[in-house]
Formats: structure tokens, sequence, C-alpha cells
């Protein structure tokens, strides 16, 4: 998938999402993945289940984006999130970030991932031996 | 007027649908759509908290909810 800001059903590619990123004048690339933890708080994790409000989804990372090259006006950025069923180690999110620096790439990739963990309408359902979490759901 | 609200997520899970519509006498805003949503679906009351979405966008607690608009209950979020 060519398109810089993508959703799919489908395994992420990191080395795909970081040639999209990639320019003979961007010498810093940073590439954040995401992946499904085999445990939370101790408990065995099965698999994930994540959802998406798609077209909310593809606005609100539209906006990381913009929001990237506004503070960092060379950045080149990428984001693919996958969503439907995922085992433990799978790649669940994959950032990409290329800037002319190192300093601005590892900076712009935090701020797009962090930005994305409050803002961008994606859920995920995590599946114990002995039962099913909505991550972060509750108090 | 009639709003169909689309679900996702645990609130999804609450209502037992990904989407439910409401008929309602007159146009309100977002804060008192949510109080009579919460009266029908208690459990929207344990979240963590929960966001509506019009059309597309995060919308104010004062935003006024009409006819056609593509409305959303936006639980926690928990991508990455």
């Amino acid at each position: 998938m060519s398109e810089l800001i993508h959703i799919t059903d489908q395994p992420l590619d990191i080395k795909q999402v970081t040639a999209l990123v990639a320019a003979p004048s961007l010498g810093g690339v940073n590439v954040f993945v995401g992946a499904v933890r085999n445990q939370t708080k101790e408990k065995k994790v099965i698999r994930l289940e994540y959802e998406a409000y798609e077209p909310m989804a593809i606005s609100e990372m539209k906006k990381i984006v913009q929001q990237v090259k506004e503070k960092w006006s060379q950045a080149s950025i990428a984001i693919h999130h996958r969503i439907g069923l995922l085992q433990t180690g799978e790649a669940a999110v994959i950032i990409a970030v290329a800037t002319p620096h190192r300093a601005d790439a590892f900076a712009a990739c935090q701020f797009a991932i962090d930005t994305l963990k409050e803002t961008v309408p994606i859920w995920k359902k995590e599946v114990f031996e002995d039962g099913e979490v909505w991550v972060s759901a509750h108090p | 007027m009639k709003l169909e609200i689309l679900l996702f997520g645990i609130a999804r899970e609450i209502v037992g649908s990904s989407r439910v519509q409401f008929d309602l006498d007159a146009p309100l805003d977002v804060k008192a759509f949510k109080l009579i949503l919460e009266e029908k679906y208690p459990r929207m009351n344990h979240l963590s908290y929960y966001k509506v979405a019009v059309n597309q966008e995060f919308a104010k607690d004062e935003q006024l909810l009409q006819q056609g608009d593509e409305i959303a209950l936006i639980p926690p979020v928990s991508g990455g």
C-alpha cells in the first residue's frame, strides 16, 4: 500500500512504510512499531481485536500528519494501522518519520504515536483465556 | 427528529448493536443527548469517559445535533 495514511486488516510491512518516507535529503529515519503484547497485568493475552471508526480515524490521522509538518516543516511521515484480529507479536501500528537530522525524527515520531493514542478512534479488545477487556474503557 | 447513532467498541457492546436510532421531539445539544442516552443505557456511565463525534469531528457539549448528522459515540480510544 503506497498511501501515507492507511488502515488495513492485512499484516503491516515495515519496509514498505519506511520506503514511503525515505528521501535523499532526509538523513534521520525513525520507525515506531506498536506490537501486540503477550500479557497485561500478568494475564496471558491470546489475541487482540481492533476496530476503527474508519473515516474519522483517517481524518484524525491526517490531522497528526498536518501537525507534524507544522512543527517539523521538512518531515515526511507515514502512519499505517492494522485492524481486525491480531496475534501476539504482530504489528498493530507502524509510524515512519524522516527528517534531515535524527533528533527531529525521534521527536516527531514520539509526538505522532502519543497523539494517535489520544485522538484516533480505534479500539482494541484484549482476549484472555478466561475473559476479555476493552482496553482503557473503565477507570 | 430522528437521530441515528454509530457505535463502536464497548459502546457497541453496551447497546448491543452497531447502530441505534433515537426519536426526539426537539433539537438538542450533545450534553442533553448524553443524559438521554445514559438513562437508556446506564452502563455508559461506568466508562472512564466517552465523547460524541458529529460528522466525524469531536463535538463540544453545547453543539446542537441535527437530523441527518453523522453522530457517533467515541468510548475511550486505545489504538496503537
